[in-house]
């Protein structure tokens, strides 16, 4: 990766940290409701994966803890930030949530709130490539706790047994909601579990985003080169709760710290500086101005921007004028 | 006009649907290289191949998760489930993901799936084979629902299912494939909404869907023959949205209305139509509307039993009866 891909990326990532933290105080606020699951600690995860993907071509879609991803695919963090406010600005003009971004246009289908729901969604959008005949991929990020649904192993079934164009990412953070992974899972690598269903995998360090990125342009070599489907695990780890009504009770400091030693961010920033390519100063003037973008550009657009009339609620429901529902007559 | 069964005119539709947009494809459990445990895709894996005819794994909820998925970039499935009975397992991706994705996504994203499957009691299938299920597809927003009771609008209902932006259940019945009626020779979309006369009466409303239909025509030719009771017999095929409009136009002709439903009565078909039958026309009423249903029990095995536990003509007629006070 060439030095100023990796600044890019720790840019962007430093973005997203800032983002999400700056989401945590509007909720304190008031100003985002419902659920909200933030990112901090698992940066390199997404930005390591699609850094690899060609966003905008490719179709990623992922579980409620979607900020981030849809971001890096290419959604505006203004219209993300609107969205989590409830405005008719926002990517799913206020209807969704932070649980349910949507950027269709850059090819982000979805943060959807059942955990494993999105894996046969992301076989069915592979299917539909598949049938069309593109070079187009399916990513689809999830978390460990997943892989215990049915789901995982129906699409994972059906993915190797149609060699579908889809990779599926585990972002295993070790726990599912306030569940630590020894406690729920019977094996804990995740990525020899489709061993049974004779996917390709790999495990890879979740914190280093040049070690994500490695593997991912592996996998979606692999996937793209029309083999069928893949599975890559990224081992990881969240800083907050599993949501905002989490205390994090059940985890000790010290995990919490050994874990932080190994940030996402200082990782890479002082990979750079030791390699004489950044300066702390440098680091901290872009955090600065990141700051200021956020307040100045995102939380901005997201507070002056209006809320979905009242009139609209019950648009979106089913199609508008659609003439066959009326068997074709208009 | 040519005379052919339930199961030759939904594989009509299919066949005629799939000709039309190489995007259609056909999926579920058997129905490829068997043709459909009812026949309903007979002949089509020879004729469109294994990527559009495509046999299922036994996974209801992942494959119908995966249609949902492909419905996403325009491809249009038709989902077969082979029994509505496991289409509880498939309940998480209906309505989470298709039934909820449009409004969620701000209008982003389409999921225009059909998904088909045969309900209703069949003759000694046991409980868990003998599920009528339609009320809980109806009662979920962003969801259209539809019930065939005849060979003309199995394929009509098909045809606009496939072609309609919206996620449709078609909800076919168990005892219904062999059953024959006509059917246009020239193509034919049925509309989604919308209720039909089946036969026209004055004095008292039989409403119907799918198979329930036929006790209502049965039980009327029964009160006119004996009893000089002419009931007009509306076939709601469309359940959800049910046809508002149609239910008030009868019983402001009739001033009486009689609900037939082959499932039990709590939360079902009888109970929404008695609640627009407040809403719409209270007035116009007569009599208290009355609702024939199932038994509120498993469908036992036993012959006895399980007819027992349904309702037929006669009690339509009885209950038709005991309203006119004779």
């Amino acid at each position: 990766m060439k030095d100023a891909d990796k600044k890019r990326l720790l840019r962007e990532m430093l973005f997203a940290r800032r983002f999400e933290e700056r989401c945590y105080e509007a909720y304190v606020e008031r100003n985002i409701g419902g659920f909200l699951h933030l990112y901090p600690g698992e940066e390199a995860c997404a930005h390591g994966v699609l850094e690899a993907a060609r966003t905008g071509h490719d179709y990623v879609i992922t579980s409620y803890r979607d900020h981030i991803h849809a971001i890096k695919s290419g959604a505006d963090p203004r219209a993300v930030m609107a969205e989590l406010f409830a405005r008719e600005t926002g990517v799913s003009k206020g209807r969704g949530g932070s649980m349910h971004i949507f950027d269709v246009a850059h090819r982000f289908m979805g943060g959807y709130a059942l955990v494993g729901g999105p894996f046969p969604l992301a076989a069915g959008i592979a299917k539909a490539i598949q049938m069309k005949g593109g070079d187009e991929i399916c990513i689809c990020f999830l978390g460990d706790a997943a892989n215990n649904q049915g789901t995982f192993h129906e699409s994972l079934n059906m993915a190797a047994l149609w060699k579908l164009p889809v990779l599926y990412v585990c972002e295993n953070n070790l726990y599912g909601i306030g569940t630590r992974i020894d406690r729920s899972t019977a094996v804990i690598d995740q990525y020899k579990r489709v061993a049974g269903y004779n996917i390709p995998s790999a495990q890879a360090d979740g914190q280093d985003v040049e070690l994500v990125h490695k593997a991912a342009v592996k996998a979606i070599r692999h996937v793209r080169g029309g083999k069928g489907p893949y599975f890559l695990e990224l081992m990881t780890y969240r800083y907050r709760g599993h949501s905002m009504s989490d205390s994090n009770a059940y985890r000790t400091r010290t995990e919490e710290r050994v874990w932080s030693k190994r940030d996402p961010i200082i990782l890479l920033r002082d990979r750079l500086i030791k390699d004489g390519k950044l300066t702390l100063q440098e680091y901290k003037d872009m955090d600065t101005a990141i700051l200021d973008e956020i307040e100045d550009g995102v939380i901005r657009f997201a507070t002056e921007s209006p809320e979905p009339h009242i009139s609209e609620v019950e648009k979106y429901v089913l199609a508008d004028n659609d003439p066959w529902v009326r068997g074709g007559v208009t | 006009m040519a005379q052919i069964m339930m199961w030759e005119a939904i594989r009509r539709a299919h066949d005629e649907e799939m000709a039309n947009d190489p995007l259609v494809i056909a999926m579920g459990e058997d129905i490829a290289v068997a043709g459909g445990t009812y026949k309903a895709t007979h002949g089509l894996y020879e004729k469109y191949g294994e990527q559009r005819v495509i046999d299922t794994p036994i996974s209801e909820n992942g494959f119908t998760g995966l249609g949902i998925g492909a419905s996403f970039l325009g491809v249009r499935p038709i989902i077969e489930i082979m029994s509505v009975n496991f289409a509880w397992l498939a309940m998480d991706q209906l309505f989470n993901s298709a039934a909820k994705v449009r409004y969620m996504s701000g209008g982003q994203l389409l999921a225009p799936i059909v998904v088909r499957s045969p309900g209703g009691t069949a003759h000694q299938l046991g409980s868990q084979h003998s599920a009528r299920m339609e009320k809980v597809f109806m009662g979920i927003a962003g969801l259209r629902v539809v019930t065939p009771s005849n060979p003309r609008q199995a394929y009509g209902l098909l045809k606009s299912a496939v072609r309609c932006n919206d996620p449709v259940f078609i909800n076919e019945h168990e005892l219904m494939y062999n059953m024959k009626g006509e059917v246009p020779e020239e193509e034919y979309f049925h509309p989604l909404v919308g209720s039909e006369i089946t036969r026209e009466g004055r004095d008292v409303t039989l409403f119907g869907y799918n198979i329930s239909v036929h006790w209502c025509l049965q039980a009327a030719d029964l009160l006119a023959q004996h009893h000089g009771i002419e009931a007009e017999v509306i076939d709601l095929y469309a359940l959800s949205p049910l046809d508002r409009a149609g239910i008030r136009t009868s019983v402001t002709k009739t001033h009486r209305a009689v609900i037939v439903e082959e499932a039990e009565p709590a939360v079902g078909v009888g109970a929404e139509v008695m609640a627009i039958l407040n809403e719409e026309c209270f007035f116009e009423l007569d009599a208290a509307p009355v609702r024939v249903s199932a038994l509120n029990v498993p469908i036992p095995y036993n012959h006895a039993l399980e007819k027992a536990a349904l309702p037929d003509a006669n009690d339509v007629v009885e209950a038709v009866r005991k309203m006119f006070g004779i």
